[in-house]
Formats: C-alpha cells, sequence, structure tokens
C-alpha cells in the first residue's frame, strides 16, 4: 500500500502574538514544529503500513529550514520524506498550495491513500486537503477519528461531527484528514532517530514537478490578505471574594441582573 | 500584490526579521532578503512602524484576471445545510448576514437547499430573508456526501453565477466548499468573523482569526468569483423570520454529469454523552485538570443541567481519559462561541484560551488565583470548586 502523508511545519502558535504597543508580530523564541494535527496523520499512515505492508511517504511545502521537520517524520516511521521548495511558491493560498502539492504527489506514481492532519494550527483553514484531493480527482472523508476497515478497494471510516460521527465508505484512492482522537503518536525510537541522521530528503521545484508557473505563487492565489492585526485584547473583571456560599451568591445574582440564567 | 524591499532604504538592520512569523526574512550583506517559499505575504513586515527605513512595501496589485468578467457576476448565495432535513441554524445567520451584503451590493440572496424530501423548507428560508432558493432533491442527497455535494454547486455557480456564497465553517461546510472552491479555481477564506463590503471597491471584506486568535487578518478576493467564504457559527445573529415575505423556488435536478458517488454514508451516529453540542450552546460548563477525576464531571453535568447548558473539557481532562475527545475545548478540539463559559479548574493555557476566548462572559473558578484563565475571566472566584459549584447549583435550584 503506497501511503502518503502531507504535513506542515507551523511556529509554535501559542508563542505568537502581537505587540499591544506597537502592533507587530513577536517571535522571540518560537520553535517551528511538524503541525500536531500531521503527527497524527504520520502516525495513522504508519500504523497502516505496520497492518498492511507498504511504504509511508512524508511530503511538506514550505521553505528549506521544513527539512527538519520531514526529517523527525523519519525518526517516527516515515520510509522516506519529500521537501517540496522553491521561490515560485512564495504567497500561495491554499489553492495554489493544494495544486502544487497535487503536482508532486502525482510523481510518486500510484498512491492508495493520502493523510492529512484535519488543520494547520497556523492558518486553521483546512481547505489543502480537500484542495489535494479535487486536483488528484479523489474522494475524500475529513475529520476521521477512527478508520474501520481498509479492505477490497475500500475505506470505511467514522467522521466527526458535531453530533457525533458519520460512518462513511469511500473507494480507493482517498483522501483522509484525521483528528486528534484517531491515535496516540508514537515516540521515535533510537532506531527511526539513525535512520533520520542518514536520510536523504530531495528538494522539488516547481519545475521538476512539472507545475504551471501560473498556477502557483502570487499569480495562482485568488486571495490576498490585506490587513493584519492583534485583536482587542481580553481584560479581565471582577473577582469575587468570601465563603462559597457567598461568591456563589453574588454570582448568581450578577447572571440573572444579566438576563442570562 | 508584491513585497518590495527598496535596497536603497535598507541599512540590514535586521527589525524586519523580527517581525515575521514565518521566518521568511534574513539579513544577508546588510539587506533584508525574502525567502520566497516561506513568505505567506501576510504583511506583518510592511506594517507601519515595523521598518525604521520604511524600506519594506507591499503593493497592491490590480491586474485583472482575464478569465473572469466580473460583471456577470451578482448575487449572495447561501449554503443552507441541513441535517435529517432540518436546517442548520448557522444558515440563518448566514441569511442575516447576506440580506446585509445584498442590500449594500443592491442584490438578491439566494438559498441553495439540496437534500431528499426538504423542498418545504424552502419557504423558512424565504421567511429568513432569501429571495430565491434553489432547490435540487433527490435520494441519494439524503446525507452529505462531499464528492456530489461539491458537484452540484460548482455546477450551480457556473450556471447562476453569484457574486458571493456563504458557507457555515461546520465540519460540512469545512469539507464541502474548499472542493467547490477548488473547482472552480476562486478563492476562499476559512472561518470568518467578520464580513463587509468594501466601500470603495465593493468587494467582501473576509476577516478571520489566524493563528488560534492571537492575529486577525482580513482578505480579499479581488479577481476571482465567487468570493467564497465560511463562516463561524454563533458570531453573526441569525435572521428573523417574517411570514409576510414572498420569494421564488426554483428547482433543479441531479444531473448525470454530477457523476456517480465514490464515498456513501453508511450510518450517522448521535454520540455525545449531552444532547447539547457545545458548538451550538449558549453556555458552557467545563473543567480542567483542577477536576481531580472523571466521576466529579457529574458536578458539572448537574451545574450544567441548571443552566441549561453543554459540558466542555480541557485538554487535561480528555487525556486523562475524564471525558470523551468530542467535549474538547481548545486548539486541537473544538473552537466555541457561547455567552457564558463557566471554567472550573481550568488554568488557561493558550491552547485552551485559544478555542474559547470570544465567549461574552467568562466564569472562572479556581484555587490559584494567578491562573491565566482568571485573569482574563469577566468574574474570577477564587477558591475551591468542589464547594462553590454545589452551592452555585443549589441557588439556582
Amino acid at each position: 500500500m503506497n501511503i502518503v502523508v502531507c504535513i506542515k511545519q507551523v511556529p509554535d502558535s501559542g508563542d505568537v502574538k502581537i505587540n499591544p504597543e506597537t502592533k507587530t508580530l513577536m517571535r522571540e523564541g518560537v520553535d517551528a514544529v511538524i503541525n500536531p494535527f500531521d503527527c497524527y496523520a504520520l502516525e495513522e499512515g504508519v500504523r497502516l503500513k505496520e497492518r498492511f505492508g507498504g511504504t509511508v511517504t512524508a511530503i511538506s511545502m514550505g521553505p528549506p529550514q521544513a527539512e527538519k521537520a520531514l526529517r523527525e517524520t523519519i525518526s517516527l516511521g516515515a520510509d522516506k520524506a519529500v521537501l517540496v521548495s522553491d521561490r515560485a511558491f512564495a504567497g500561495s493560498d491554499t489553492l495554489a498550495t493544494s495544486y502544487a502539492l497535487s503536482t508532486a504527489i502525482k510523481k510518486f506514481g500510484v498512491v492508495d491513500i493520502i493523510i492529512t492532519g484535519k488543520q494547520a494550527i497556523d492558518g486553521d483553514t483546512a481547505q489543502v486537503g480537500p484542495g489535494i484531493a479535487v486536483h488528484l480527482d479523489m474522494p475524500q472523508i475529513t475529520y476521521v477519528r477512527k478508520i474501520e476497515e481498509l479492505a477490497d478497494g475500500k475505506i470505511r471510516a467514522e467522521r466527526m461531527t458535531e453530533e457525533g460521527y458519520d460512518v462513511v465508505e469511500a473507494d480507493l484512492p482517498v483522501l483522509i484528514s484525521v483528528v486528534k482522537e484517531i491515535n496516540e503518536p508514537r515516540i521515535a525510537s533510537l532506531k527511526g532517530k539513525m535512520s533520520a541522521r542518514k536520510a536523504e530528503i530531495p528538494t522539488w521545484s516547481a519545475e521538476f514537478v512539472g507545475a504551471d508557473p501560473k498556477q502557483l505563487g502570487l499569480d495562482g492565489s485568488p486571495t490576498m490578505v490585506v490587513e493584519v492585526y492583534a485583536p482587542p485584547a481580553r481584560k479581565g473583571g471582577k473577582t469575587l471574594e468570601g465563603e462559597p456560599a457567598e461568591m456563589a451568591e453574588q454570582l448568581v445574582t450578577e447572571l440573572k441582573e444579566l438576563q442570562i440564567i | 500584490m508584491a513585497l518590495i524591499i527598496h535596497k536603497d532604504k535598507c541599512v540590514g538592520c535586521g527589525v524586519c526579521v523580527e517581525s515575521c512569523p514565518f521566518n521568511a526574512l534574513t539579513i544577508v550583506e546588510r539587506l533584508a532578503i525574502v525567502e520566497g517559499s516561506a513568505c505567506t505575504m501576510c504583511g506583518a513586515c510592511a506594517e507601519e512602524g515595523v521598518c525604521p527605513f520604511e524600506a519594506i512595501e507591499m503593493v497592491k496589485a490590480t491586474e485583472a484576471n482575464p478569465d473572469v468578467n466580473l460583471a456577470d457576476y451578482k448575487n449572495v448565495w447561501v449554503f443552507a445545510e441541513q441535517k435529517k432535513g432540518e436546517i442548520q441554524s448557522v444558515v440563518y445567520e448566514l441569511l442575516g448576514k447576506g440580506r446585509e451584503l445584498a442590500t449594500t451590493r443592491g442584490q438578491e440572496v439566494w438559498a441553495i437547499l439540496l437534500g431528499k424530501n426538504v423542498s418545504d423548507k424552502a419557504q423558512d428560508l424565504i421567511h429568513r430573508g432569501a429571495d430565491k432558493v434553489v432547490v435540487v432533491e433527490d435520494d441519494s442527497l439524503e446525507n452529505f456526501e462531499d464528492g456530489i455535494y461539491s458537484k452540484i454547486i460548482t455546477r450551480l455557480c457556473k450556471k447562476y453565477k453569484p457574486e458571493i456564497v456563504l458557507t457555515g465553517a461546520t465540519t460540512v461546510g469545512r469539507s464541502l466548499i474548499p472542493r467547490v472552491a477548488v473547482q472552480i479555481g476562486t478563492g476562499l477564506t476559512a472561518d470568518c468573523t467578520g464580513l463587509e463590503i468594501d466601500k470603495e471597491s465593493g468587494l467582501l471584506r473576509q476577516t478571520r482569526p489566524a493563528f488560534g486568535g492571537n492575529i486577525m487578518a482580513t482578505i480579499l478576493c479581488p479577481n476571482h468569483r465567487p468570493q467564497m467564504s465560511t463562516v463561524r457559527h454563533k458570531v453573526m445573529p441569525e435572521a428573523q423570520t417574517d411570514t409576510s415575505r414572498v420569494g421564488e423556488i426554483i428547482t433543479e435536478k441531479i444531473l448525470d454529469e454530477d457523476g456517480f458517488t465514490r464515498s456513501r454514508v453508511l450510518e450517522v451516529v448521535e454520540a455525545l454523552e449531552d444532547t447539547v453540542n457545545i458548538t451550538e450552546a449558549d453556555i458552557i460548563v467545563s473543567g480542567g485538570r483542577g477536576m481531580k477525576g472523571s466521576e466529579n464531571f457529574e458536578l458539572l453535568h448537574d451545574l450544567a443541567k441548571a443552566v441549561g447548558g453543554a459540558v466542555g473539557a480541557s485538554r487535561a481532562s480528555i487525556d486523562e481519559g475524564w471525558i470523551p475527545y468530542s467535549h474538547q475545548v481548545g486548539q486541537t478540539g473544538k473552537t466555541v462561541n457561547p455567552k457564558v463559559y463557566i471554567a472550573c479548574g481550568i488554568s488557561g493555557q493558550i491552547q485552551h484560551l485559544i478555542g474559547m476566548q470570544s465567549a461574552d462572559i467568562i466564569i472562572a473558578i479556581n484555587k490559584d488565583p494567578d491562573a491565566p484563565m482568571m485573569k482574563i475571566a469577566t468574574y474570577a472566584l477564587c477558591g475551591d470548586l468542589f464547594e462553590i459549584v454545589p452551592e452555585m447549583i443549589k441557588q439556582l435550584k
């Protein structure tokens, strides 16, 4: 089984803030990490390989430093990794990004399943996965919390919904995006770390993957960011004091006055 | 749009390097250089006051897209998401906002309704503000299926050419609309919390949180149509029902060209511990590490029942196995926007705050007065939740 896992290197979002005085982004000591949801995607890919055999290929589009994240995927069980990186990708929105990644994935030849995290924690769009599926003309199952079965050219999985979950069946090849509940990612083994150190991670350019330059970067991106600002900081309010019963009474009185309860 | 670094002004001081959240700027030989593939054109480095020498500039491109005649596109579309034949409440919020946008543009609001035996809901959509409702009914459309739903909506967009398409940022909306946008080749902005028409250009200004709400970004789709957004639930007020409103119902059929389904919903399972789902709830009672064990969540269920709310939880409670993942609020769980969020024994790590800090009122109950949640709370109750919560329940009864 040929399994492809898409990952993104993201800033550890807890650290990205706007300085309220200068209105500029502060990124002191911001670490770059594998997008947390992609760790579950990778783990699920490795587990499928362990059950059914095959290979797991991790792919990422990003700057040269994203190679570090890809190397980490090898320590966690991926067989190989490819970095898609080129100046031509600068300013790509989700349409151009999903196009670029799909052209790269086509170079792998036959693919049975593509796994992504449900979204990246920096952009939070959840659009690149479905975009790749369309570019490759594949069905998709999003928000997967469990793969129930994978056999006879079909997958059956549980898609998390607001109310519970749907059991969805799809034909292979398929793209799935996964939520945290699906598994508990492993920790890198010593052997994995050794393989990661030795791994060769090729960098594929736009030309190499045969991407149409008009569909990349700014030219290929219908959306543009025109303004970035910090949301108004949330200020603290009242501190209630006293015995538990007094505090509870004060609170209930206030909420009743506000006609909330 | 392009990012320009004026070489004559740049002195290589490195201030801009610090401003970039994507590590896309470096200083090489006393000159700022943009690493193309890392740059997302977010514009942070070109903000006023960043570069002391005003050497960085964002230049907006006005290049027209020859493939799209913008003037052909009009009207605001709302995807009328339904489950088991029931219109989802986010649709009414979209109709409210859609009405406002359409009026500003001098256009109509259309609702797009797909399903099995759903045509009786079309009148409801008209009463809530739709001028026209496009109804596509078929047995195969009973449950949401990404492939066929997206093919039909893509085809309808190409036929009727809406200027704006709004969809709820729900599981269904966020799976469906990215496919439609890519099939059409237009732009899509996810999870918007603000939508308005730009007075000068007439374009849709789409504002959304990024980096888990630490940053707000306003996004335009200038040269492609439709302009498409998914909209966060419970941010915008619902359109009110006006039974005197009249509108037109357009019936469309499913066609062979919409393709065959390559995925099928076999079963729909409602599996929440409560009947109230946290993304819909007006009041959420949430528990964290301070709950100490699964047995104590009973207390939160009692409080939730007393105030008519739902039960949420922090990541710590989920990881301990005290309550299922579907209740998790925060970065790796759900983003909620209730009127009241009652945080019991939740310290308030940034990853949790990201998921709930837009609540109107935050009530924090914690032993530690210095916990971050206590600092942002509208009402901070410093004390033992196991004493305070039972008192609250008692008084509410």
